[in-house]
């Protein structure tokens, strides 16, 4: 019989030193697989972590780790609030193409008007779209009772048939043939989300992100929301009695993750993607799940989590097209990162009893 | 400023490269971008095959790489990046929304050749677009199926309302109808390109309408699955011949077939030939392949399937000949005219007779 036994007082240093264990063991058991697949495990592992970072064009790849990782990083802030809470946050990839439809409308909406105005125009709609997409579980769930894992979830396809939708019909290019999709807003100034200093990738979501970063971290440990928060997530009746209004406190955490997601949905629309299209999103609203937990729902630890996880899809792409690595042994392997994590968590809240006797099943 | 200028030594590094090439010293080195995995038995299944031909006919003196399952968007332009950096000579980027993506790369690395399929945009020289003309084996196709279903009703399995399946759908109907003038035509869009449950699901609804012959412009092979439990429906496979269903419920298929021209491109690279082009070819060159017609097909019906199947290809006829309407009874194509190709590319109509319209 092994059975689990929760440990009366975690170590503070384990539940630091998992992530850390997770990617080493990450590494390791990947390394095995990538050996059964006939593949150099040391080589293997080295073009994932290291070419990106510090190999021939890590000038060219150094910059792609800010632009994938700041949608990454902003999303899981906001979710890590509502994890904090107990309040799950399932849907940030509807609330990402709904902020990126937004954004983009209001910024097409003045086409081929220039103006100041129009970029801090299309943040303020991307960032009001993603909250109010968010706040629809949340109203519902305040107000009836509903499951918003359920309800944030299955907003995710309502949202992708508008994005659809959008592509095909209000948002297409006139001039695009026929074709689906918006207008490019790269070739649009001053709705384009240019680099701010050209090769550093450095984008207004990266600074967003960091902004995000520090408001987060300030919040949640000087701020007495943040306090709400984690009391509300660790021990529900306590901060009922202590005068935690659990409606307000689910409609914030929901609008917040929302808005950030929103925010990172129309950054990416107009930078780096560029477009409106039917196939727009790529799945950061649900890998921000992970970067949110792997990074211990800390502030500071998603951004290491966010920069990691972005690495290891520039990585895995290097390695698919140097080594001949197949997609979904990248898949596997960062599928690993996640496992190992939540296995080592569990190692260090329980610990495994052989026990003989005494448990009755 | 700085990436730049990186980019451009980078892009002469590689230049110099290419010189080694011409000199026979050094493989030439293709990339490949695909949107889905090469096991999708559809889409990306054929432009790997495209791949590995490309492999088989040069040996040793080229080097193919690919990388699967690339988002649209910045994903796709970082890969193309990529593999210009490691030293590609020649990129095909295989799905229509890395059309903006191709032709930011190609700005970057002008000695690098880019090939973009199904898209329209060539915004610098070294940047080549290329597509197939479906259409011509959706005129097969419709002949068929006018000809197999009972119940003259026929389903349409649509992914996109773009010109691309429109134009699939006008031709079949147009061929369908022709021996078949009660045939009538359900069409459901299900947004996807490969969804296998959206696909089956899609494929019920028709069935339980009434069809008896659904075409698919989808990739998976759900609806052939859905198709051979209900039992007394016709099918035809999709990008893939998907002959692990013939001879029934498959009768025929549409099969996409890249190898001749990615062979034909790449020792155009070899050679230092390579010239931009905008290639849009059907059965004749090859490039769409009509799978083998099943004796579940009259063999009359077949007879002819494969009479019209030759005209296409030496162009004796054309898929889109009048006397056509549109569908709103206006007069499109006069008696004997053929249709033109901007036409063609940016079709946003239905011919007269089919009903429903075309959401948008």
């Amino acid at each position: 019989m092994i059975r689990l036994e929760k440990r009366p007082q975690p170590s503070k240093a384990m539940s630091w030193a998992t992530p850390l264990l997770a990617v080493v063991a990450t590494m390791i058991f990947g390394g095995v697989l990538f050996a059964a697949l006939g593949k150099d495990p040391i080589q293997s592992i080295l073009t994932i972590f290291w070419e990106p970072l510090f190999g021939e064009f890590s000038f060219f790849y150094r910059p792609q780790l800010l632009i994938k990782g700041a949608p990454l990083v902003l999303i899981a802030i906001g979710l890590a609030l509502g994890f904090k809470a107990g309040i799950w946050n399932i849907g940030a990839e509807g609330q990402y193409i709904v902020g990126a439809i937004c954004g983009a409308a209001a910024g097409l909406a003045f086409y081929p008007i220039e103006s100041v105005l129009i970029f801090p125009l299309m943040v303020l709609s991307g960032a009001l779209g993603g909250c109010l997409w968010a706040l629809i579980p949340g109203f519902l769930k305040v107000k009836f009772g509903t499951n918003e894992i359920l309800v944030s979830l299955m907003l995710v396809y309502v949202a992708e048939q508008l994005l659809a939708s959008m592509s095909l019909g209000l948002l297409k290019n006139p001039e695009g043939f026929g074709f689906p999709g918006s207008r490019n807003l790269q070739q649009y100034p001053s709705a384009h989300n240019a680099e701010l200093i050209a090769g550093t990738g450095m984008h207004w979501g990266v600074v967003a992100a960091l902004i995000a970063v520090i408001f987060a971290y300030i919040m949640l440990t000087r701020h007495k929301l943040g306090f709400a928060i984690r009391v509300t997530g660790e021990a529900p009746r306590a901060a009922k009695f202590g005068g935690v209004n659990p409606a307000r406190l689910i409609l914030f955490c929901l609008g917040a993750s929302g808005l950030l997601a929103g925010l990172a949905g129309m950054f990416e629309v107009a930078g780096p993607a560029g477009q409106i299209s039917i196939d727009f999103n790529v799945g950061y609203g649900f890998t921000a799940i992970i970067v949110a937990f792997l990074g211990r729902l800390n502030p500071l630890g998603i951004v290491a989590a966010g920069l990691l996880m972005a690495l290891t899809y520039i990585g895995g792409d290097i390695a698919q097209s140097q080594l001949g690595l197949p997609a979904a042994a990248i898949q596997v392997f960062q599928g690993m990162l996640l496992f190992f994590l939540l296995a080592l968590d569990v190692l260090t809240n329980y610990r495994v009893r052989f026990g003989t006797g005494e448990v009755a099943t | 400023m700085k990436l730049t200028t990186l980019m451009a030594s980078a892009a002469l590094a590689l230049g110099f490269a290419g010189g080694a090439i011409a000199d026979g010293h050094e493989k030439t080195k293709v990339g490949f971008v695909y949107v889905g995995p090469v096991g999708d038995g559809g889409w990306t299944y054929e432009h790997d095959k495209g791949r590995q031909a490309v492999e088989a006919e040069f040996g040793d003196k080229v080097e193919t790489v690919f990388v699967e399952n690339v988002a649209e968007g910045p994903d796709s332009e970082r890969v193309m990046t990529q593999m210009a950096l490691d030293g590609a000579d020649l990129i095909f980027t295989t799905s229509f929304g890395y059309m903006d993506p191709t032709n930011n790369v190609a700005a970057k690395f002008p000695d690098v050749k880019f090939e973009h399929a199904t898209g329209y945009k060539r915004l610098h020289p070294n940047v080549s677009t290329y597509s197939a003309r479906f259409y011509e084996g959706r005129a097969i196709q419709g002949h068929i199926a006018g000809n197999m279903t009972k119940s003259n009703i026929i389903g349409y399995i649509g992914s996109f309302p773009i010109p691309e399946v429109i134009r699939g759908i006008n031709s079949a109907y147009i061929h369908a109808s022709k021996v078949n003038p009660d045939v009538e035509f359900k069409v459901i869009w299900v947004y996807t390109w490969f969804d296998p449950a959206k696909e089956a699901d899609a494929a019920k609804v028709l069935i339980e309408q009434g069809a008896d012959v659904v075409l698919q412009h989808t990739d998976s092979t759900a609806p052939q699955a859905a198709a051979q439990e209900a039992g007394n429906v016709v099918t035809f496979g999709q990008a893939s011949d998907m002959g692990q269903y013939a001879p029934f419920p498959r009768v025929s298929s549409i099969i996409d077939d890249w190898a001749p021209y990615y062979i034909a491109r790449t020792r155009a690279v070899m050679d230092g030939t390579w010239e931009q082009k905008d290639t849009w070819d059907g059965i004749g060159p090859g490039m769409v392949g009509i799978g083998e017609i099943s004796d579940a097909v009259p063999a009359d019906v077949k007879a002819e399937a494969l009479a019209l199947k030759d005209a296409l290809a030496d162009g004796s006829y054309h898929a889109f000949t009048g006397p056509l309407n549109k569908q709103d009874g206006s007069p499109w194509l006069a008696d004997g005219e053929t249709a033109d190709d901007g036409t063609l590319a940016g079709m946003n109509f239905y011919v007269e007779g089919i009903e429903g319209e075309i959401p948008q």
